[in-house]
């Protein structure tokens, strides 16, 4: 039963990144707005999923590395549709719903035997992971802003104007876009880390024996983000460097995940 | 039966020169003095007349299309003193479903000078609206026009076509609405008061820009315009200064070296922290540094480069024109099949009426011989005859509606006026 409600959502997703792509090229309004739709019914069957997931397991969508990439996919679609609903920018989707569609069709591969023996200090564990999963959601809508202010920033300076000049939204609205959400993923993901380093000492996981080959590339991801957070503040880093940032932020951020799986 | 007949004639600025176009326009109160006397002719049954600047169209619903296409020309030449035969070369003409076609074109705009330009539909609706106080139009015509403007807006919402700035001030603007998202909250300086330049300004406080500096070597024809444009005057000693302020530069000065440098400019985006800044630079020879376009968040556009955003523009116009086709050639079908599905009106009508004419004869006929009946009765009986006619009917009236929208339409129409005896 779970499975069909999960295919369900796999197939939207991705029907949905086909119509969004056509819609980039062929302007009809119907395909946006079916796309929309087909995005609507991939995150009710997916919601369905996770409920019925949770329900099996007695806890939330976050203790084995499959559930957590579906959780993460879940995100994402809420923040598409809360960033589509206030900005109505209509082809983020084109940007965003592939990356739904990717990160669920992956996740078919992982293991998604139940999880076996729970950890201690779930309450840690749990906070640690939904805001740093929430983080990463929010990084990864940054990303596809930030893709569409860089294919934007060069159409307009290379002075070639191609078809995607008029379909991106204007420079001032992606980079407004980066700016609130890179507000409110730099947080979460810094607490994230936080609550993780506080579970890790609850365990009683002494210092020294943290794996540093994880903990690093981290480090540097919050830097990263950590710089266009605080830097549009402080010394201006806005618009190309900003959308640079949260571009190479969310790479990083993917590699590290493949080099520790 | 009812035919549509349609036809038009015309002459824009495709197919005929400026010179002959003035001479046959129509202004508005001759196009009161021409529906007065079209209103007599036998030949036409309704007509609209579009005149503009780039046209002069008739449209008109007529008895006999090719004596009807004859004498609007000839119409259109004694109108205005002119000879026939001089003109004859200058017309085009079309006969259903290529007139309709050809006013959904016009309305859309493809067939404008600028292809997708606005001005025309707001002329189409005028000489509609004016036709239709005068009675000139009529039933066939009225729907057709409507339709005109449901396909231009169609058009409108479905393609692109009007999207792209056509013009180099237009072009500067939308460019500003690709950098600035509400240029409501941005301001704009004016350096040199060239004319152009102004008109660009006017372009950007059209789209909301309200906060408007002027400089100018004669600091009072800066303060002259500022007055025009609702501005303050900066003096032009000091605007180096002040560049910083604007998000939208505009310079037009008659300098012979550049005015604004690189280095001024990357000082500008320091003080300002990096939020970008628009230049545009109509002057020849430039004002502005060319380089200063590789700092970033600076986009520099010159003369030429807005009129290569022109140019391209009008060819994504061009591709827009051929996807507004498919919307036309489907709106044409279905006005057609709408003016066929008037010809079966008055089969209808006329079969109903026969029916009924024998209903009625049968029915008195009837209750004269039978006896005793009280009203009671009287009224039932006519029920059941009104029910048994509206029956047999139906499915014969429902089908012919149908049918007539088919390519053998036609053949129905004349089966059943054959069979039940209508043309005598």
């Amino acid at each position: 039963m779970t499975k069909i409600l999960f295919n369900i959502s796999v197939v939207s997703y991705l029907a949905a990144s086909i119509a969004f792509f056509v819609f980039l090229v062929h302007r009809r309004g119907m395909l946006s707005k079916s796309a929309n739709l087909m995005v609507a019914l991939g995150l009710v069957f997916h919601t369905l999923w996770i409920a019925a997931r949770s329900s099996e397991t007695g806890h939330g969508p976050y203790t084995t590395t499959f559930e957590m990439v579906v959780f993460f996919s879940w995100i994402v679609v809420l923040g598409y549709f809360l960033v589509e609903w206030r900005y109505k920018i209509k082809d983020l989707g084109a940007f965003v719903i592939p990356l739904v569609f990717l990160s669920l069709f992956y996740s078919v591969f992982l293991s998604q035997a139940p999880p076996g023996e729970q950890s201690s200090e779930m309450l840690w564990m749990t906070l640690h992971r939904t805001l740093s999963i929430t983080g990463y959601g929010a990084f990864t809508v940054a990303f596809a802003v930030g893709l569409m202010y860089l294919i934007q920033e060069h159409q307009v300076k290379s002075k070639k104007l191609g078809i995607m000049y008029f379909r991106m939204p204007s420079l001032e609205v992606l980079d407004t876009l980066n700016d609130k959400i890179i507000a409110v993923g730099f947080p979460l993901f810094t607490l994230g880390f936080m609550t993780g380093a506080i579970w890790n000492m609850k365990r009683d996981i002494p210092f020294y024996s943290w794996d540093i080959g994880k903990i690093l590339p981290l480090i540097i991801v919050w830097l990263i983000y950590g710089l266009v957070f605080f830097g549009r503040l402080t010394i201006g880093i806005r618009g190309k460097k900003a959308a640079q940032g949260a571009v190479f932020g969310f790479v990083l951020v993917i590699l590290t995940y493949f080099m520790h799986v | 039966m009812l035919e549509s007949n349609l036809i038009m004639v015309g002459v824009n600025h495709k197919s005929t020169p400026v010179e002959i176009r003035e001479k046959l326009a129509f202004s508005s109160t001759k196009i009161e003095e021409s529906s007065e006397r079209l209103a007599c002719s036998d030949e036409i049954v309704e007509h609209i007349i579009i005149s503009t600047c780039n046209r002069v169209e008739i449209y008109a619903r007529v008895n006999d299309q090719d004596a009807g296409i004859r004498s609007l020309k000839q119409f259109v030449a004694d109108f205005h003193n002119l000879r026939y035969e001089d003109l004859d070369r200058f017309f085009y003409s079309y006969q259903d479903y290529n007139a309709v076609e050809h006013l959904f074109r016009v309305s859309s705009s493809l067939d404008s000078l600028v292809i997708g330009e606005s001005q025309v539909l707001g002329q189409v609706k005028d000489a509609y609206h004016q036709a239709r106080t005068l009675q000139a139009s009529g039933m066939v015509l009225n729907q057709l026009f409507e339709k005109a403007f449901t396909v231009a807006k169609r058009v409108r919402e479905e393609t692109g076509i009007s999207e792209k700035g056509v013009s180099i001030s237009s072009a500067a603007v939308e460019l500003a609405r690709k950098i600035f998202e509400d240029l409501e909250n941005h301001s704009v300086i004016l350096v040199g008061a060239g004319e152009m330049a102004e008109l660009a300004a006017k372009h950007l406080i059209s789209y909301g820009v309200k906060t408007v500096y002027v400089s100018s070597r004669t600091y009072e024809r800066a303060v002259k315009l500022a007055e025009t444009l609702n501005g303050s005057a900066v003096e032009f000693s000091n605007f180096a200064n002040e560049m910083h302020r604007a998000d939208i530069i505009i310079t037009s000065t008659g300098s012979p070296n550049f005015i604004i440098t690189k280095e001024m400019i990357a000082d500008a985006i320091h003080r300002r922290k990096n939020k970008p800044m628009f230049f545009i630079d109509i002057a020849v020879p430039r004002d502005i540094e060319p380089e200063a376009n590789d700092l970033e968040n600076v986009y520099l556009y010159d003369i030429d480069d807005l009129q290569s955003v022109v140019n391209a523009n009008m060819k994504e116009r061009e591709k827009e024109a051929v996807q507004a086709m498919d919307i036309i050639t489907g709106e044409v079908q279905k006005f057609n099949n709408w003016v066929d599905s008037l010809s079966a009106v008055p089969t209808i009508v006329e079969l109903r009426n026969k029916a009924e004419y024998i209903r009625k004869s049968e029915l008195e006929r009837t209750l004269k011989k039978i006896e005793n009946l009280n009203d009671e009765d009287k009224a039932s009986i006519e029920q059941m005859t009104l029910a048994i006619i509206n029956k047999i009917l139906h499915h014969p009236t429902i089908k012919l509606k149908k049918q007539t929208q088919t390519e053998d339409g036609h053949q129905y129409l004349k089966a059943i006026r054959h069979l039940f005896h209508l043309d005598d």
